[in-house]
């Protein structure tokens, strides 16, 4: 059992009625005055939707901001990578849709376990997000008459979503990163590339500057801010396998919780139900194909068991086996929403009926999602135009044409729920330091719906953190600039230095990736999409030993004063193993299933999963305790006063 | 199924911008064809490890052809042969048994190597900052629907918006010309309504900062075009020469 | 001077002189055609292009844009080759859809500033030339002047030997191929150009290069030949 703090935590939810709440707040926060503006230095970390939205509007309101990112140039940021799209409460076509329904599809989606407030939030300011990236040039897809077009996406009965191709979030983080340049214009904004962040340096309890490595020369550097904002994306990356970028990590959040920041749910993870599925050892990583293809797309596995040994053994074709010889699962399981259904729900039963010996693949690991009867329906033309890209990426990768047969897809890991813990004003439990985007533990509670993460990340960078983030500044403007000769930047970069001496001095012989691939897969068969008390206390084990391996067995070659590629991956690998030691420990507290996280012991006679409200409405706050030590549990209720909490229903 | 493949790999090492770099060569034994060329390369770095050598640097990052950080010049094209697709698009199965595959780093005067296969790019970062953006603050837009736009300007804008700024365009060009990402660029911003405002400021601003960099000027070869991962069309080119040409006329 | 000073300017530069070079052959190959219809037509229009101010001035204009076109050749070849670093690819393989003219370009227009030498050698040195030295109150002998309009015996004369023929042969072929590929650039440079334009450009230039080229090849070949009006 986790030690539970005793530490009261204080969301600060401003009071009055829900739809009011951020007017009010609004109405009454402390601001900062432009004169002073100029004054205050912001550290903001990672330049992604969150990162880039956030840097560009602080440095329009006068912020002096230093942004600092990994890549060779901002716009590499893996919010790019998004595809489908980004939901916004417009109800532009007339369906239905409002800002309650917004809220509440991301409550109900999220399984009942995110903050009210923050979610009603999130879905008052989605509308102003697009109207920022229209004025910004993001070339949305339109209708003939010229206005915006949307698409449905999972978890929803209306059609909210705005996409540009299925290359959404590239062309918001490039408005965002157009934004930026603005402001680098300007001279409010200083862009540092290549530099990744290996600590925060706390003076007086507060967050003052981090600790960053210039990844071309190697030099550890340090930087001064009066706060510090962390928008620097999920730790999926934890599994090895996963659907975020090769560079993509949870070190910056890492460090944060080190210095004290709690984290919130690391146990909530996305399975992403179509990516293509794993074809090998050598692969490095797992690609996404839009959840927009299930709005044409129809999921099936064959009915009869004897049809899925013949396709995993190879000798019969998909196109073989007569419609009605066809399981379309999710159709027949939840009608209401069929394909549609959100992605934990569409990743669970593509698991258990390959856990069943229905996979259709070699490795059983599989099912088919199918174009025959939209190509039927719309023709090919029309399924071409819609999306062709993601059919030509699928033919390169699987070597497959999907116009004739169906698509290979499984789930794969795709996107963390949990993260730093922020309140209402996205501050972490260290006072200066704010989180946003995928790092912070977010507005999705225990599963994200699709087509949501981009408007979170837009929402706290250009609606909601450049308020937020005032109301801790307005009390600084008497700080002057710090220096980075104070002693704590000294002993916060002599840390750093003496880690990678340590790394570099274990000169074993395995390389950085083939020890991530154990943890890979040890986080992947024990915490991954079900988990039981076994798995996941045999994966703290099994976490314990890779630790061990790792600091006997690893080698570095090369220089630590100089680019090092490899003791790059290095650092990051050694925070993914105390991830998933958090992962873990989160999971094991959390005795029921919800989103994301699916306890086995815990579902209902159907399998679906079963929530216990009773004891578990709770966001798992973990305090950090020093090294080696069990981390403390402090639970922060939530107490939903809106909307009533009811078992998920997408049947009818 | 995707047979395994051998084959002689010829990568350029160079320790840093003013180093000298040369050619290695590796013999790379029964790679499958379903790895992607990035696979094939980790692949290489874990054998370079083994030996306790130093992997070879390369960009990348996202893997799915969108992040534009993946840069490799390999058999003579940028991001290889196949069309259409960047590196770590590109599938073992395109080689056959017994090639030899050259890697080179993109080679420009305006992309220095930092080391092997890896180049700085920041002049595409600092090009984008001199005028690739619509001069607003957050906060305070018109609504979204508020100017109706053309589906068929939307697409065309789109089509330009689709570049991923990995620079195969310069790499490709014999003169070592920008012109394609500025004028996909410039032309994105230059069809829309919002972006039309300061349009002309704008072609102006970042032409001038390109040529600043040292890049070549466009002689039409139609290179970057053909080598384009994303297919971005030189009707671009001709869409900022013409918006250059009209704002300096104005003047 | 926004011409000179950015990338753009100097192509616009290289595209309005070009274009303007284009029209020069069209209207030289026009002319030509007239010599093996009619020895008294072409001669009368040599005459009317003599040593007159209109001619003189075309000339000077002439030489000007082929100044201007081939100095900026080398501005602009020198600057992309800087541009293009020191180091070069091991491995180079053109693109589909990349001509070989495109990629080559100066080399052509060198091979055609020869070719011009040549011609200039063989028919304006005799024909234009002595009558401004004339006119300059230079000695010009007698027999020089006297045949100064005769450009119909100057063509005969030189395409009848088939060194000069074979050379004109070679010369129109480079010309040909660097006005394929500059044609359609010079309107792509000039912004005269999208996705619907970029292959009618192609097609009228391509059909008006072909025609200019056929014109002047036909002098050549009748010239050697004996054909028509050059006929002995």
């Amino acid at each position: 059992m986790a030690k539970i703090s005793s530490i009261k935590v204080d969301s600060k939810i401003p009071e009055g009625p829900l739809a009011e709440k951020w007017t009010n707040y609004k109405a009454h926060q402390k601001l900062v005055n432009p004169a002073n503006k100029r004054k205050l230095d912001i550290i903001v970390v990672g330049t992604g939707l969150a990162g880039a939205s956030a840097a560009a509007s602080l440095g329009a309101m006068g912020f002096n901001v230093l942004n600092f990112c990994i890549q060779d140039s901002p716009r590499r940021a893996h919010s790019i990578a998004a595809q489908g799209g980004i939901n916004a409460a417009k109800n532009y076509q007339n369906d239905g849709d409002s800002v309650y329904r917004l809220f509440y599809d991301t409550i109900k989606g999220g399984d009942y376990r995110a903050r009210e407030a923050n979610v009603h939030r999130l879905a008052e300011v989605s509308g102003a997000i697009i109207d920022q990236c229209v004025a910004q040039c993001v070339p949305f897809a339109r209708e003939y008459g010229g206005l915006l077009a949307n698409r449905s996406f999972g978890g929803a009965q209306v059609s909210r979503t705005f996409y540009a191709r299925g290359q959404t979030g590239q062309q918001l983080l490039l408005g965002a990163y157009s934004a930026l340049n603005y402001q680098v214009n300007q001279g409010t904004v200083k862009v540092y590339t290549r530099y990744e962040m290996l600590d925060l340096v706390i003076i007086d309890g507060r967050a003052r500057g981090i600790i960053a490595r210039n990844l071309v020369t190697g030099k550890v550097e340090r930087f001064a801010a009066h706060a510090v904002v962390i928008g620097t994306g999920g730790y999926g990356n934890a599994y090895f396998l996963s659907t975020n970028a090769m560079g993509s990590n949870g070190s910056a959040a890492l460090q944060c919780y080190r210095k004290g920041a709690w984290f919130a749910n690391p146990c909530y993870a996305q399975i992403h139900p179509t990516c293509i599925p794993v074809h090998g050892d050598k692969q490095s990583k797992l690609t996404l194909m839009s959840e927009s293809l299930r709005n044409d797309g129809r999921i099936w596995v064959p009915k009869k068991l004897e049809d899925a040994k013949a396709l995993q053994a190879g000798t019969k074709h998909p196109n073989d086996i007569p419609d009605e010889d066809r399981d379309f699962y999710l159709e027949r399981r939840y009608p209401a929403f069929g394909n549609l259904v959100p992605r934990d729900v569409a990743s669970r039963a593509a698991k258990e009926r390959c856990d069943k010996g229905f996979g259709v693949n070699n490795t059983g690991l599989a099912v088919f999602l199918d174009f025959k009867y939209a190509i039927q329906r719309l023709g090919e033309d029309v399924v071409r135009q819609r999306y062709g890209n993601l059919f030509d990426m699928y033919e390169e990768i699987a070597d497959t044409n999907p116009y004739k047969e169906p698509m290979m897809i499984f789930p794969a890991i795709h996107y963390t729920m949990g993260g730093i813990w922020v309140d209402y004003e996205l501050q972490t439990s260290v006072p200066g330091l704010f989180a946003i985007g995928e790092a912070n533990f977010s507005d999705h509670g225990a599963n994200r719906l699709g087509a949501s993460a981009l408007m979170q990340g837009l929402a706290d960078g250009y609606f909601v953190l450049p308020y937020t983030i005032q109301n801790y500044l307005a009390d600084q403007i008497q700080v002057p600039r710090f220096s980075t000769d104070a002693p704590e930047f000294a002993e916060a970069e002599k840390a750093v230095n003496d880690k990678i001496a340590k790394l570099m001095a274990i000169k074993g012989t395995r390389s950085v990736d083939s020890i991530h691939k154990e943890l890979g897969l040890v986080m992947w068969d024990n915490v991954g999409m079900a988990r039981t008390k076994e798995s996941l206390e045999k994966a703290l084990k099994e976490i314990d030993r890779v630790e061990k391996l790792f600091w006997s067995e690893l080698r570095i070659p090369g220089e630590a004063d100089s680019l090092n590629i490899e003791l790059e991956k290095a650092l990051r690998l050694l925070d993914f193993i105390e991830i998933g030691r958090l992962m873990a420990y989160d999971a094991l507290n959390r005795e029921e299933s919800c989103g994301g996280h699916f306890r086995e012991e815990h579902q209902t006679e159907e399998g679906e999963a079963k929530r216990d409200d009773e004891n578990f409405s709770y966001v798992a706050c973990w305090k950090y305790t020093g090294e080696g030590q069990e981390p403390e549990l402090l639970k922060e209720d939530l107490n939903y006063q809106y909307i009533k909490v009811q078992q998920r229903n997408y049947k009818n | 199924m995707d047979k395994n493949i051998s084959f002689t790999l010829k990568v350029w090492r160079q320790r840093g911008p003013k180093a000298k770099g040369a050619f290695e060569t590796y013999q790379m034994k029964d790679i499958p064809g379903d790895t992607s060329f990035l696979e094939m390369l980790d692949i290489l770095n874990e054998q370079l490890v083994n030996e306790n050598k130093e992997p070879v640097a390369f960009d990348h990052d996202c893997r799915e052809g969108i992040c534009g950080m993946c840069s490799l010049y390999v058999n003579g094209h940028p991001h290889g042969p196949a069309t259409g697709a960047t590196t770590c698009q590109l599938y073992m199965r395109r080689f056959k048994d017994g090639d030899t595959i050259t890697v080179e780093p993109w080679r420009s005067a305006g992309f220095p190597v930092i080391r092997d296969l890896m180049v700085d790019r920041t002049a595409f970062d600092k090009i984008q900052q001199a005028g690739g953006y619509v001069s607003i603050n957050t906060g305070g837009m018109p609504d979204a629907n508020a100017i109706p736009i053309g589906k068929d300007v939307a697409e065309e804008a789109m089509d330009a918006a689709a570049c991923i700024g990995c620079g195969a365009c310069v790499a490709a060009c014999k003169n070592g010309s920008a012109m394609l990402f500025v004028s996909a660029k410039v032309s994105q911003f230059a069809l829309l309504p919002q972006g039309k405002v300061e349009a002309a400021k704008r072609v102006k601003a970042m032409v001038a900062k390109m040529d600043e960099l040292g890049f070549g000027n466009c002689t039409n070869t139609r290179a970057c075009e053909a080598e384009c991962p994303k297919c971005v069309s030189i009707s671009n080119i001709a869409r900022l020469n013409r918006e250059f040409i009209k704002a300096k006329l104005k003047d | 001077m926004w011409l000179t000073k950015s990338s753009v300017g100097r192509k616009v530069i290289m595209s309005v002189s070009g274009v303007a070079l284009v029209l020069f052959l069209l209207f030289h190959m026009a002319m030509n055609l007239v010599a093996i219809f009619s020895t008294e037509g072409y001669n009368m229009i040599c005459e009317f292009l003599g040593a007159n101010w209109y001619a003189l001035v075309g000339t000077a204009g002439l030489a000007a844009l082929v100044v201007v076109h081939f100095v900026y050749a080398f501005v602009l070849t020198i600057q992309n080759r800087k541009a293009r670093g020191s180091q070069r690819y091991a491995v180079a393989e053109r693109p589909k859809g990349v001509s070989w003219a495109s990629q080559n370009m100066l080399a052509l227009g060198i091979i055609v500033v020869v070719g011009l030498g040549l011609h200039l050698f063989n028919f304006w040195a005799n024909m234009q030339l002595p009558e401004v030295l004339h006119k300059l109150g230079m000695h010009v002998d007698s027999a020089t002047m006297a045949s100064v309009a005769d450009g119909s015996g100057y063509i005969a004369k030189t395409f009848t030997c088939p060194v000069y023929a074979a050379l004109y042969v070679i010369w129109l072929a480079a010309l040909w191929f660097h006005l394929t590929h500059g044609f359609w650039s010079a309107m792509q440079t000039l912004g005269i150009n999208n996705k619907v334009w970029f292959c009618r450009w192609k097609a009228i230039g391509n059909v008006i290069v072909t025609l200019i080229i056929l014109g002047f090849l036909a002098v050549v070949v009748a010239g050697f030949f004996g054909l028509g009006a050059l006929g002995a």
